[in-house]
C-alpha cells in the first residue's frame, strides 16, 4: 500500500456506529476497531458495500461497532457465513473478525478450510491468547504454564497452536501478523489484505488488560520482522518457525486461483424440467 | 394425486429384482421403470442395498399400473433373483403370497427358506444358459425380458429403451442386450401372472423423477439459487442433481468442510439476499441445530432438506424411517418458532420443497422440509408436479427510507422489512444475540419478550390455505398421517370404503404452525382415529396429543424403519383396533 490511510479523505469517523463497544478499558480491541474503520475510509468503500461478519466473544461484537453491514453469529462459524456470504455476494467486500478461541479452537476446521478455499475474505483474528468473554480460560494460543485459570489450575499443559504456520500450511495466500499497540501499521496490513485477491488472514496481538495484564508487556516487546514479505512457503514458514509469535508485519503473499462459483446463466427452469418428461 | 379417480384404481403389479454386487439388478429395474413409462403407464421403483461403497447385493422394488403410485403394495407378483447371494438380507422385504411368482434359475442354487416359506410358486428358467448364449449377454437383460413378457409389456417398448438407456455403451452392448431380452421374452413359460399390464392408447404427460430430483426442481422452483452442503447419505443424489442445475440458472453451489458450515454457509448466502438452502439427512441435521436458531433469531430465511434415514446416531443410512419429526420440531434450544414441512409422495417432494421455500422466504425464518430414503432414493412416474403458492416473497427494506429498524416491532404480522448488503442507508448488523428493534444486542426483559412475540407471530399469523393437507374421503374412520406413509394410508382408506367402511385421510404436509382449526375442522365427525407413522416412537401422535387436537380415543400405529408401512398393515390395525 502507498500513501497513509490516516490521511484519507474518507473519515475514519464515518466507519464508526454510534453504539459503545463493551470492552475493558485498554482493551487492544479498541485499536482493532479504529484500525479497521481507518483502512476502510482509506479504500473509500460505500458502506453498503461492505459486510463485516463475526462469531462470539469479546473481538466478534466487533461489528456493531462499524457502520456497515454486519453479521454477528454463533461461535466458531464466522468464517463460514462469510464464505457463504461472499460465494453468493461475490460483490461485495467481505471482512470477518474474532478472537482466538473463536477462529482456531470451536472455529479450527473453517480455518483451515477458509485458507484452503482461498475465496477473497479478509479475516482479522484479535489474538490475546484468552477466551475473555467466559471470564478467563486458556485458548488454543495460551502458553502450556499459564496457570491462571481455575479450569486448567495447573496450566493447559499442552503447546499452543501456531496461527501463522497453520494458515501457511492450510494454503492461505496472505499472512500477516499486526500489533495493537501500532494501529496504523495495523490498518496498512488490513488495507494490504483488502486489496490482495484470496483469503488474507491477520493475527493482530491484542492485549487483554483483564485477564492477560502481563501481555501490556507486548508494547516493549513486540517489533517488526527483520525481513521483507516473502512469496515462497519454505522461507515463510522458517521465519514464522524462527519467530517468538511477537514479530509483525505480511509474512507470507502469493497469487493462487481464487475460488469463487462460477456465474452465467444458461438456461430456464423449464429446460431443467424437460429432462424429465417422458 | 393422478388425474384419474383416485377412489378406484386399477390393479397394479409388483416385481422385486435381487441380486448380488455386479449383476446389474438397479439397471435392470431402472429399465423396467423406463419401459412402463414409454408403455404409458405409471410406476414406483424403490431400492434397497447395503452398505457396500461399490457391489454388494441390491433389490429394486418396482410397482406399475395405470395410475401414479404412492406406496408399495402389501405383497410382490413377481419375485426374479438374479442370483441367491445374501437375498436373506432382503427377504423381510419382499412378502411374497402363495400367488406370487419366484423366478429363478436352478443353476443358482434352491429357493432359500427365507423366500420359500412363503409358499409362492416357483418358475425354473435357465436365465444363465440363456445369457451365455449371446456373446457378452448379461442375465439381467434376459431377467427383463422375462419380466417384460409376464407383465404384459411390448416388446418393443422394452427394446427401445435399451436402446435408449445403453446408448454410450455402443452397438455391440446394446445387440447382445436385445438379443438376452428377446431370449427371455421367447422362453416358454410355464406359469404366468393372474393379470396383466393394461394398454394405454394415449398416454398423458408424465415425468421419471426421483424424491431427491423432485426436492431439487422444488427448491429453484422456488427460487433457490445458493446451496452449501456436506455429502450424506440419502441426500447426496439431491445435491448431485442441484450442482450443475443451479450454475445452470446463474446460482451456485459450495461443498462445505462440514454440516455446522454448510447451514451458517446459508446464513450467509441469504443474509446477502440469495434464497438459501442446505441438504442433509439426520446426523447433520442434528449438528445444524446451533445454525437454524441463529436464522431463527437473526430472521435469516434458509431452507433444510432434511432426507431421513433410519436413526439415531449413524443408525440405518441407507434404509428409510419417518423419526426426525422430533429433532424437526423440538430440536432447538430457546423458544425458536420456525416452519417444518412434511412432503408426501415423490411427485410431493416437488411441491413440498417449493413451498418450504416461499413461506421461509416470507416469513424470513428456517424452513425444514422432511422427506425420506424412500422418497429421496426412489424413482417414480409422476404427472408433473404443480406450482405450490407463490406468497409475497422475502419483504425487502427501500434504500435510504431514513431511521432503519431491521427488526422493528410495528408491522402487524411480525414481518420486518430485511435490507440486503449493497442498500443504502439501512446498515445493520443481523445478530444471533437478543437485540433490540435496531439489532443492537440486548439483554433487557422487555426487548425479550417483544422479540420473541415478533418472532413467534410471523407464525401464528400464517394463512396456510388448503396446502397444510391432502385430505382425501369421509366417513367416521380416519387416518392422520405424515411423508411417505401417506400413499399407503391413502391405499389402505380405498380399500376400507370398498370394505364398507368409508375412511378419510388426514395427510399434514404443514407439520409446524400446525393449523390447529384446519385440522378440527378436517376431524369434524371422526370417532375412530388412527395416527399412521414410520417410527418408532409415535413422533406425530404424541405431538397431536400434547396440542390436544386427537380425541382420547385415537390410537397409534407407529413402526420404524426400514420396512415401508403397507396398506394392509394400515387396514389390520384399523380392524384390530376398532
Amino acid at each position: 500500500m502507498s500513501g497513509n490511510p490516516v490521511a484519507s479523505p474518507v473519515t475514519a469517523k464515518q466507519f464508526k456506529s454510534e453504539i459503545k463497544p463493551v470492552w475493558c478499558p485498554g482493551c487492544g480491541d479498541f485499536s482493532v476497531l479504529s484500525a479497521v474503520t481507518k483502512a476502510l475510509a482509506y479504500l473509500a468503500l460505500p458502506q453498503q458495500n461492505v459486510a463485516l461478519v463475526s462469531g462470539i466473544g469479546c473481538s466478534s461484537r466487533l461489528p456493531a461497532y462499524v457502520s456497515v453491514y454486519g453479521f454477528h453469529g454463533v461461535h466458531g462459524r464466522a468464517l463460514a457465513v462469510a464464505s457463504g456470504l461472499k460465494a453468493a455476494r461475490p460483490d461485495l467486500t467481505v471482512l470477518v473478525a474474532g478472537g482466538d478461541g473463536d477462529g482456531f479452537s470451536i472455529g479450527g476446521n473453517h480455518f483451515l478450510h477458509a485458507c484452503r478455499r482461498n475465496m477473497n475474505l479478509t479475516y482479522i483474528v484479535m489474538d490475546n491468547e484468552v477466551y475473555g468473554m467466559t471470564k478467563g480460560q486458556a485458548s488454543p494460543t495460551t502458553s502450556p504454564d499459564w496457570a491462571k485459570s481455575m479450569l486448567t489450575p495447573h496450566g493447559p499443559g499442552v503447546p499452543s497452536f501456531n496461527p501463522a504456520a497453520i494458515a501457511l500450511a492450510s494454503g492461505a495466500t496472505f499472512i500477516a501478523r499486526g500489533f495493537t499497540g501500532k494501529p496504523n501499521d495495523l490498518a496498512k496490513l488490513i488495507v494490504d489484505a483488502i486489496q490482495h485477491p484470496g483469503f488474507s488472514f491477520i493475527q493482530a496481538l491484542s492485549p487483554c488488560t483483564t485477564y492477560r495484564p502481563e501481555q501490556n508487556e507486548w508494547k516493549k516487546i513486540v517489533r517488526p520482522f527483520d525481513a521483507d514479505v516473502t512469496a515462497d512457503p519454505i522461507e515463510a514458514a522458517q521465519r514464522i518457525q524462527a519467530d517468538d509469535g511477537l514479530s509483525t508485519g505480511l509474512i507470507y503473499q502469493t497469487r493462487l486461483p481464487v475460488w469463487q462459483p462460477p456465474n452465467s446463466i444458461s438456461a430456464e427452469i423449464e429446460q431443467l424440467e424437460r429432462g424429465f418428461q417422458i | 394425486m393422478s388425474s384419474r379417480d383416485p377412489n378406484h384404481p386399477s390393479p397394479t403389479l409388483s416385481v422385486a429384482i435381487t441380486g448380488s454386487g455386479g449383476s446389474g439388478v438397479v439397471t435392470a429395474g431402472q429399465m423396467l421403470l423406463m419401459a412402463v413409462a414409454d408403455a404409458g403407464l405409471y410406476g414406483l421403483m424403490g431400492r434397497s442395498a447395503g452398505p457396500q461403497i461399490r457391489g454388494g447385493e441390491s433389490a429394486v422394488m418396482l410397482r406399475t399400473g395405470d395410475h401414479q403410485i404412492d406406496c408399495l403394495d402389501d405383497h410382490f407378483d413377481i419375485l426374479i433373483a438374479l442370483d441367491w447371494l445374501n437375498v436373506n438380507r432382503f427377504a423381510e422385504e419382499i412378502p411374497l403370497t402363495p400367488e406370487s411368482l419366484i423366478v429363478c434359475d436352478p443353476e443358482s442354487g434352491t429357493v432359500p427358506e427365507a423366500i420359500a416359506h412363503q409358499g409362492a410358486r416357483v418358475m425354473a428358467l435357465p436365465l444363465n444358459a440363456l445369457a451365455k448364449g449371446v456373446t457378452e449377454g448379461r442375465v439381467n437383460m434376459v431377467a427383463l425380458g422375462v419380466i417384460a413378457e409376464l407383465l404384459g409389456l411390448p416388446r418393443q417398448t422394452m427394446l427401445s429403451v435399451v436402446d435408449k438407456a445403453l446408448k454410450r455403451k455402443g452397438a455391440g452392448v446394446i445387440d447382445s442386450a436385445h438379443q438376452c431380452i428377446n431370449s427371455g421374452f421367447d422362453q416358454p413359460k410355464s406359469l404366468q401372472l393372474r393379470s396383466k399390464l393394461p394398454t394405454i392408447s394415449v398416454p398423458p404427460p408424465r415425468w421419471n423423477i426421483s424424491g431427491n430430483e423432485a426436492s431439487g426442481i422444488g427448491a429453484l422452483r422456488g427460487g433457490i439459487r445458493f446451496v452449501a452442503a456436506y455429502p450424506i447419505t440419502p441426500a447426496t443424489e439431491m445435491l448431485e442433481w442441484l450442482a450443475p442445475n443451479l450454475e445452470k440458472l446463474g446460482g451456485a453451489l459450495l461443498q462445505a468442510e462440514d454440516e455446522l458450515a454448510s447451514i451458517n454457509m446459508i446464513i450467509g448466502g441469504s443474509f446477502g439476499g440469495i434464497p438459501s438452502l442446505t441438504a442433509t439427512s439426520g446426523p447433520g441435521l442434528s449438528l445444524m441445530m446451533e445454525g437454524l436458531g441463529l436464522a431463527v433469531t437473526s430472521e435469516t430465511p434458509v431452507v433444510v432438506a432434511n432426507v431421513m434415514r433410519g436413526g439415531p446416531s449413524t443408525g440405518i443410512p441407507t434404509k428409510s424411517e419417518q423419526s426426525d419429526l422430533n429433532i424437526a420440531l423440538y430440536g432447538f434450544h430457546g423458544d425458536a418458532p420456525h416452519l417444518v414441512l412434511g412432503a408426501l409422495d415423490i411427485r410431493d417432494c416437488a411441491f413440498t420443497t417449493e413451498w418450504a421455500v416461499r413461506l421461509s422466504e416470507e416469513l424470513q425464518t428456517v424452513a425444514i422440509v422432511l422427506s425420506d430414503q424412500s422418497q429421496g432414493q426412489a424413482r417414480s412416474v409422476i404427472d408433473p408436479p404443480p406450482a405450490a403458492p407463490a406468497g409475497h416473497g422475502r419483504k425487502l427494506a427501500q434504500a435510504n427510507e431514513g431511521d432503519y429498524l431491521r427488526y422493528r416491532l410495528d408491522p402487524e404480522d411480525g414481518i420486518s422489512p430485511m435490507a440486503i448488503p449493497g442498500t443504502e442507508g439501512c446498515l445493520y448488523t443481523a445478530d444471533g444475540l437478543e437485540h433490540n428493534e435496531r439489532g443492537t444486542p440486548s439483554s433487557m426483559p422487555r426487548d425479550h419478550q417483544r422479540q420473541l412475540d415478533k418472532r413467534l407471530r410471523k407464525l401464528v399469523n400464517l394463512d396456510s390455505g388448503p396446502s397444510w393437507a391432502e385430505i382425501r374421503g369421509s366417513g367416521e374412520n380416519c387416518i392422520i398421517t405424515w411423508g411417505s406413509s401417506s400413499g399407503a394410508a391413502f391405499e389402505a382408506a380405498n380399500r376400507l370404503a370398498r370394505l364398507g367402511r368409508a375412511t378419510r385421510v388426514i395427510a399434514i404436509r404443514l407439520l409446524s404452525p400446525l393449523p390447529e382449526n384446519r385440522l378440527f375442522e378436517a376431524l369434524a365427525g371422526a370417532t375412530r382415529v388412527l395416527t399412521v407413522e414410520q417410527n418408532h416412537g409415535g413422533q406425530l401422535y404424541h405431538y397431536l396429543h400434547a396440542l390436544r387436537l386427537l380425541p382420547d380415543s385415537a390410537r397409534m400405529l407407529a413402526r420404524p424403519g426400514p420396512l415401508p408401512i403397507r396398506p394392509g398393515e394400515i387396514i389390520q390395525t384399523m380392524l384390530e383396533q376398532y
